[in-house]
Formats: C-alpha cells, structure tokens, sequence
C-alpha cells in the first residue's frame, strides 16, 4: 500500500533532489520572510526556471514544493520581529510573536515558531500519507452551506479575541467585511465600490491590503514619533537566542491541536493558511488562555498559528493530489507548473504517477527537517536583525515589499492603493484599534458572502439550506458554543467565586 | 551634549525615514522598458493566461523562434482590462510584447466590461494557439443519461436543475449555460446558477453533491474522466474530439445546436508596424506548426487552432459581434 512511499524516498533521496529540497526550503524561507513576496510569487519566479533547466517533473515538484513549505516557515520572522506579516498566513503571528520580541525573546520566539512549524508539518505530512484518498471524499462533503457555517464559526471565535474593547473589535471586523465587498460581485459580476477604476475589479489584492496596514502605517507611526521627538516603543536588549525545552513543552498540546485544526482546514478546498491560522489562534485562546495573556506575548499564542499554517500548507495538497483541485492559491500554481510537464493531477494520479506523487510526499517529509535544521540555528541570527534600527530596517522591508507588489501588478496604483490603505492603518492604530480583526474580517468576509449567495442560489433562496446537513449543524452549535459559554461561565464565577471565598 | 547630540540624531532620523520612504515610490515609478520578448498575463500568477503565455514563452524557446527568452510579466485587474488599458495607451507600440487574451476576454469586449470607450479594433490581434470546447459535465451516478433527457428536465423545470460553474452571471462560463437553456427556449435568466471561484471549485461541488451539472471545459476534466467519477453529456465542439473524447457526442448531433470553442490567444498594441505584426503572425505560425509544440499544446489540453494576423483579427472581430448579439438574446444587456 505504501508502495508509492518507499518508491519515493527512493527518488527524493538522489543527490539532485536532495539538494533541489534544500534550495527550496532555503528560498522558500526567504521569500516567506519578505513581505509582499509570498510563496505564490515566488513559485511563480521559479517555475519558468524548473521549466527551463529541462528538470524531470518531480524535481521541479520537489523544489516548488519545498518552497512552498519553506515560505510558510519564513513568514514568521517579520511577523515575529517587525510587527509586520511576511506572508498571508502569518498575521496571527504578529498578534503574540512581536510582543515577546519586543520584551528581548526574539531568539526562543523564532525557536520556538520553527519547531511548532515544524510539528504542525510534520502532523499534516503523517495525515496526507494515510489518509489522503478518505480525507478527499471528505473534503469535497464541505459544500456552500458547511463553508458559511465555517465562517460564521471563525468569526464567532473571533469573540475570543475582543479582549479589553469588544466594540471596537466588532468594528475592525466589520471594515474589514466592508472591503471585502470591493470588486466584481462574484455571483452576478456586478461592479461594487470600483468607482470605474478597472483597477478596482478584482477587488482589493491581500498582499496590498497587508502591506498597506501593516508596513505602511508602521512608517507613518514612526514618522510621528520622530517628528515629536518621542521615544519608539524601544526593543528590549536581545536576551537569549535558543529556546527552551521547557517552552516547548509548555506549548505541547497548543501545538498539537493546532496541528489538527490547520491540516483539516487545509484539506478544504478554498480555504488556506489564513483562515487555518486564525482559527487555531482563537480556539487556543478560549482553551488555555486562562490569565488573558494572549496578545501580550504568550508562547503559546505564537505556537499555535505557526503549527497551523505548516499543517494547512501540507493539507492542501490532499484535494490537489487525489482529486485535481487545488487547496489553495499556491496549490493551484502547482498544479498549473504540473501541467506544463503534460501531468494532470487528478484522481489517477496516485497510481498512474507514483513516482511523482510518492517523490513530493517523501520530500515533503524531508524537506521538513532540512527546514528545522535552517531554521532553529537562523532564529539567533535573524533576532539580530532587531539591532538594526527601526527606521532604517522598516521602510526598508516596506521597499522590498513595494518593489514585490509592483512585480507583481505592473501597475502603480497597487502601490497608490496601498498607501492609501496605510493611512487607514495609521488611523485605525490612532484610535486604538487592532488590526488582526479588519484583516480577518476582510478574509473571512469575502469567503463568508460568496459561499452563502452559493448556498441560498443552490437552494433558490431558502436559507434552510444553511441547517441541513450535520456538519453544518455541528459548526452552528460549536459557534454558539464559543460565544455563550465564556459570557456565562463569567457570570457562574462570579457567582460562586465570591462565596466560595467568603467560606 | 548630550540632549542635544539627541535631537540631532532624530533630526537625521526623520529626514531618513522620508527619504527612505520617498525611494520606494521612485522605485515603483521606474518602468523597466524590456529589451528581449514579453508576454503579459493579465491576471495573477497561476491562472489560465499565465499559462497561454507560458505556452508561447516556452514553445517558442524550445523551437529556436526567439533569441532570447521571452519574459512574462503578470498585469492582473480589472478582468484583463488594466492590461488592455495599458497596451492602448502605455505600449502601444511596443514590437516586443503580446498580450495573452481568450473567448473571455473578446465576451468582456461584448459585454463593455473593458470600459465603454474599449473597442475590439484597437488593439491587434495576432494569433491563437489552441482551443477547448466547453462540456456539459454531470456525476457518474447522475439521473440523466444524455444530453436531451437533461434539457427535458430543464424545460419542464428550469429550476429544478443546480447548475454551476466558474464564472459569475455573464462570464464565458455562465454563457454555455445560457446558450443551452436558450437552445431549448428556457429563459437563462430562470436557471438556478451558481458561480464558483474557478473551475476547479465548480468541480469539487460537483463530486461533493451541491450542483447536479457543471458547464466547464473539454480537456480539463480528462483526469476525471479518466477515472470514471463524471459523465460528460455534450461536449460544444463542432465535431467530435478525437482520442479520449471520442465518445462524447456534440451538443449539436443530439439536436442542440450550441458551440462554444474557448481559444487561447494573443494581442499586439494598436501602433505596432505591418511588418512587427506580421512577423509575430508568422512566428506563432511557424511554432504551431512543429511537432514539439503539438505535444506542449496537447499537454496544456488544447486542440488545435490555426488562426493567425488578419485573419485572427477578423474572427475575434467577428466573435465580439456575435456576443453581442448573444448577450441581447439571453437578456444580459439590452
């Protein structure tokens, strides 16, 4: 049964592929740590150049694989240490992972990511090897109506996150839901807010949006204090570079569960390493965050989205190998680079291919290690990054990522949008709001709306659609779940705890 | 002093971090002008014309028709219209770059969904490389065993039938459908339509039981056609395919007399010279022609198209009319 396994540890083990692994983990790190290029981009720079170097198909799989892999390693590191996300997947990690920098831990919080990295892959690659094909027909189950209900489940548990202002929290998420609707509306093609720019029609790209928030009002914030000569929110002196065993150990089972939530979430076409993170991070959250510390620098508020977003990444290639449809926007590149070598993914793959799929799986595994050996030695040298002043290290990442964006659009008003998205931010931030819940809103907004016009044309505009099946009855209750239980479990404690105390 | 060594550090500091910020915009504002051949994509990386401009990119590598190898650059927004924008009016000249374009860019031409002012004369078209056809697709376990006993339901019912595809209400995929219903006297506008992100969703919620027909195309669903999970009642060809579509009889011999052929092209700026323009006509030509492409093409599932210069133009020209008069009969404009 695990023929295709064996036969592919055989291929990924030659020396070529071994080191095609390598460099594209390395690459892979590289772009993932840059903001604004992504591991779309940078699949997309490198599968001209697989093509050209006549690589054999599974070669060139291995190194776009591994860079894949490698970018969701890599966008932690400016999450962590800039505050701003390298990559789509890496927003949740700025919420816990920049303040344990800013308090000296860079180092352990680097070591740390890369490990839980590394375990949510590894979970994820375990899951794919055994259950790939059941997990499949699984997927496919997750129609319009289980994904609205999905949605509305990571919004509710984004309740977990509304910490000291749930208005405020409400409102972020809320903009974010606002933006999303730019565009052509997915289900009648009408224009919505494009103001008759064609620019505007495909609506409002995440790597703009991110960058804009994040990095552009960054500078502006900087800008602000420098002008009145104000003390920036200084670093704290890098402490430390390892992390400790017992950290990890703290974070066992955030990482594990984490792990689970990112690989099903993975699996589900449609839906990536965003949504995957997020959900891991709120659930963690409602399950160990007992003294509120998430947001201020819990290990294990950076433990859980890092697990997730590997384990999503490996997830997605379930749909991608056993059924033909990508996971994910970066598995569909995949599957477009395969095409060129005349393979079709696709349910016969596994047993007309078993050589390419059975070399991918094998160097998905090794891959993953090669990125854990890169990654725990880089994090002390990467926290060095910090010594760097902020105003020369920020507006320098937020160049790179504007030269990225440009690559990527042609086009300048990518980046005019994105400064204009970076006053928002700067506002937003000015008047205290967070800004992971616009960027969730934003992500899950989109999703949300499309998959519930799905829902309702399906079933010709009668929302019992929305409670039929038990998986979407499941997520309704866990939803209702996430938001009823901690307001009473409030009001029981306070109840009891008072009286218990009297006594 | 020291407060005052201070305030010059942060004096510097501002200036730098203006300066800093002011580069990258000068940055952006560097447009490369590229020597060597180019291929816009107007899209993101990944889709469907990142590969028609792969396809020419390495196609023409590989057949020595290029010098150097031809860059492709990726233009997404607005449906492809950011880059019909910019060809008319940025790179009009340009003899060194093509545009990759299909069926659902001369549809958005149709439908104005280029802006008004965007007519189909004012670029060149240059060539096609390959076509698909679309395909009337259904579950192998579906009730309806070919294409009639499907428009039969459809016509006693039009909403009885969940259709689905991966396009919005007047995109190319929406248009086979329409173009069915209307071949059986059913209003589009009463079929139940969902419109997916893609093909491949579509796909997915097709095997996962949500839509009962998915309208998408010939040659990309040979994997699972391969495997037996769907039946393809009617594929929109003018004739039968060859090879492993052989048994798949048109829509028009089971009495519907509905084509849909999705090409895979190229446009040139409206100022490129006779001679630039033929010279690409004649190299897409030539490379259509070699035996290596046949199988880069094949493997890209496209059949065989052989449209090129004047003659392409005109048939887009043609295509574009045609919509329009389509898009009044199905009632998506007036």
């Amino acid at each position: 049964m695990f023929d295709f396994l064996i036969q592919g540890f055989g291929v990924a083990l030659t020396p070529l592929n071994l080191g095609l692994a390598f460099l594209g983990a390395l690459l892979g790190t590289l772009f993932g740590a840059l903001p604004g290029i992504g591991p779309i981009n940078g699949i997309a720079i490198l599968m001209p150049l697989a093509y050209t170097l006549g690589l054999p198909a599974e070669s060139a799989l291995i190194l776009l694989a591994g860079i894949y892999t490698g970018s969701e390693y890599g966008g932690r590191m400016s999450s962590i240490l800039l505050n701003v996300p390298g990559d789509a997947g890496a927003v949740m990690t700025t919420l816990d992972g920049h303040p344990l920098a800013k308090k000296g831990l860079a180092g352990p919080a680097l070591g740390l990511s890369a490990v839980s990295s590394f375990i949510g892959a590894t979970v994820a690659i375990i899951g794919l090897t055994l259950f790939a094909p059941l997990l499949a027909i699984v997927a496919v189950k997750f129609g319009p109506a289980e994904f609205f209900a999905l949605m509305i489940f990571a919004f509710a548990s984004m309740s977990a996150m509304m910490g000291k202002d749930p208005l405020k929290t409400l409102i972020g998420a809320v903009l974010g839901v606002l933006i999303s609707t730019v565009g052509v509306d997915s289900g009648t093609g009408v224009l919505r807010f494009t103001f008759d720019m064609p620019e505007l029609y495909d609506g409002i790209d995440f790597v703009v949006m991110i960058i804009g928030l994040f990095a552009v009002s960054e500078i502006l914030l900087m800008l602000e204090h420098a002008f009145r000569h104000d003390q920036d929110g200084e670093m704290a002196p890098i402490g430390r570079v390892m992390v400790k065993m017992s950290e990890v150990l703290y974070c066992k089972w955030a990482i594990l569960r984490s792990s689970v939530i990112g690989f099903v979430i993975g699996v589900l076409p449609g839906t990536g390493a965003s949504v995957a993170s997020a959900v891991a991070y709120t659930t963690e959250k409602r399950i160990s965050d007992h003294d509120n510390s998430f947001g201020t620098g819990n290990m294990r508020g950076l433990a859980a989205p890092e697990a997730a977003n590997n384990a999503s990444a490996a997830g997605s290639f379930v749909p991608m190998l056993t059924l033909g449809i990508p996971g994910s926007g970066t598995t569909a590149i995949l599957l477009g680079a395969l095409m060129l070598y005349n393979i079709n993914p696709g349910p016969m793959m596994f047993r007309e291919q078993p050589v390419v799929v059975g070399g991918l799986i094998a160097s998905l595994y090794i891959g993953n290690v090669m990125l854990l050996l890169l990654n725990l030695p880089l994090a002390g040298v990467f926290a060095r990054v910090l010594q760097v002043p902020r105003w020369l290290l920020v507006p320098s990442v937020a160049i790179l990522a504007f030269v990225g964006v440009y690559q990527l659009h042609s086009d300048l008003m990518a980046i005019y949008l994105m400064l204009v998205i970076g006053v928002f931010g700067y506002l937003l931030r000015k008047f205290g709001f967070s800004l992971a819940p616009v960027v969730l809103g934003f992500v899950l907004g989109g999703l949300m709306e499309e998959n519930l016009r799905r829902a309702l044309s399906i079933s010709g505009g009668d929302a019992g659609i929305l409670f039929q099946s038990s998986l979407s009855i499941g997520l309704w209750i866990a939803a209702a779940l996430v938001v009823l239980v901690p307001m009473f479990a409030g009001k029981l404690k306070a109840k009891f705890l008072p009286a218990a105390k009297a006594s | 002093m020291p407060q005052n060594h201070m305030s010059k550090a942060k004096g510097l500091q501002r200036w730098l971090v203006a300066a800093v910020t002011g580069g990258a915009l000068l940055a952006g504002a560097v447009q490369a002008q590229a020597k060597p051949p180019e291929c816009i994509a107007p899209a993101k990386p990944g889709g469907g014309y990142d590969l028609t401009c792969r396809l020419a990119a390495n196609g023409l590598q590989e057949a020595k028709l290029i010098d150097e190898p031809m860059m492709v650059s990726y233009m997404p927004g607005g449906i492809g219209a950011v880059a019909y924008n910019h060809v008319t009016g940025v790179r009009d000249d340009d003899p060194n770059l093509i545009v990759a374009a299909s069926t659902g860019a001369a549809l958005n031409l149709a439908l104005g969904k280029f802006g008004i002012k965007h007519k189909v004369d004012d670029v060149r078209w240059v060539g096609a490389l390959g076509v698909d056809y679309g395909a009337v697709v259904v579950r192998k376990d579906a009730p309806w065993n070919n294409l009639d006993e499907l428009m039969k339901a459809l016509k006693k019912d039009p909403s009885s039938v969940v259709i689905g595809a991966g396009g919005t209400v007047g995109s190319q995929d929406w248009m086979k459908a329409a173009l069915m219903a209307k071949a059986d006297e059913v209003d589009p506008r009463k079929l139940r339509y969902v419109s997916f992100e893609g093909g491949g969703e579509a796909l997915a919620a097709l095997l996962g039981e949500h839509i009962q027909v998915f309208t998408g195309d010939l040659a990309e669903l040979k994997p699972q056609l391969d495997s037996g999970e769907i039946r393809i009642l009617a594929a929109l060809s003018e004739e039968r395919m060859g090879g492993p579509y052989a048994d798949i009889p048109t829509a028009k011999e089971q009495g519907y007399d509905v084509e849909w052929p999705i090409w895979r092209g190229y446009y040139m700026g409206p100022d490129v010279s006779d001679e630039e323009y033929q010279a690409w006509a004649d190299r897409l030509k030539a490379l259509s022609e070699t035996e290596s492409f046949a199988k880069l093409r094949e493997g890209r599932g496209l059949f065989p198209m052989a449209k090129f210069g004047e003659d392409f133009h005109q048939y887009v020209k043609d295509q574009v009319a045609d919509f329009q008069q389509l898009s009044k009969e199905v009632g998506l404009t007036q």
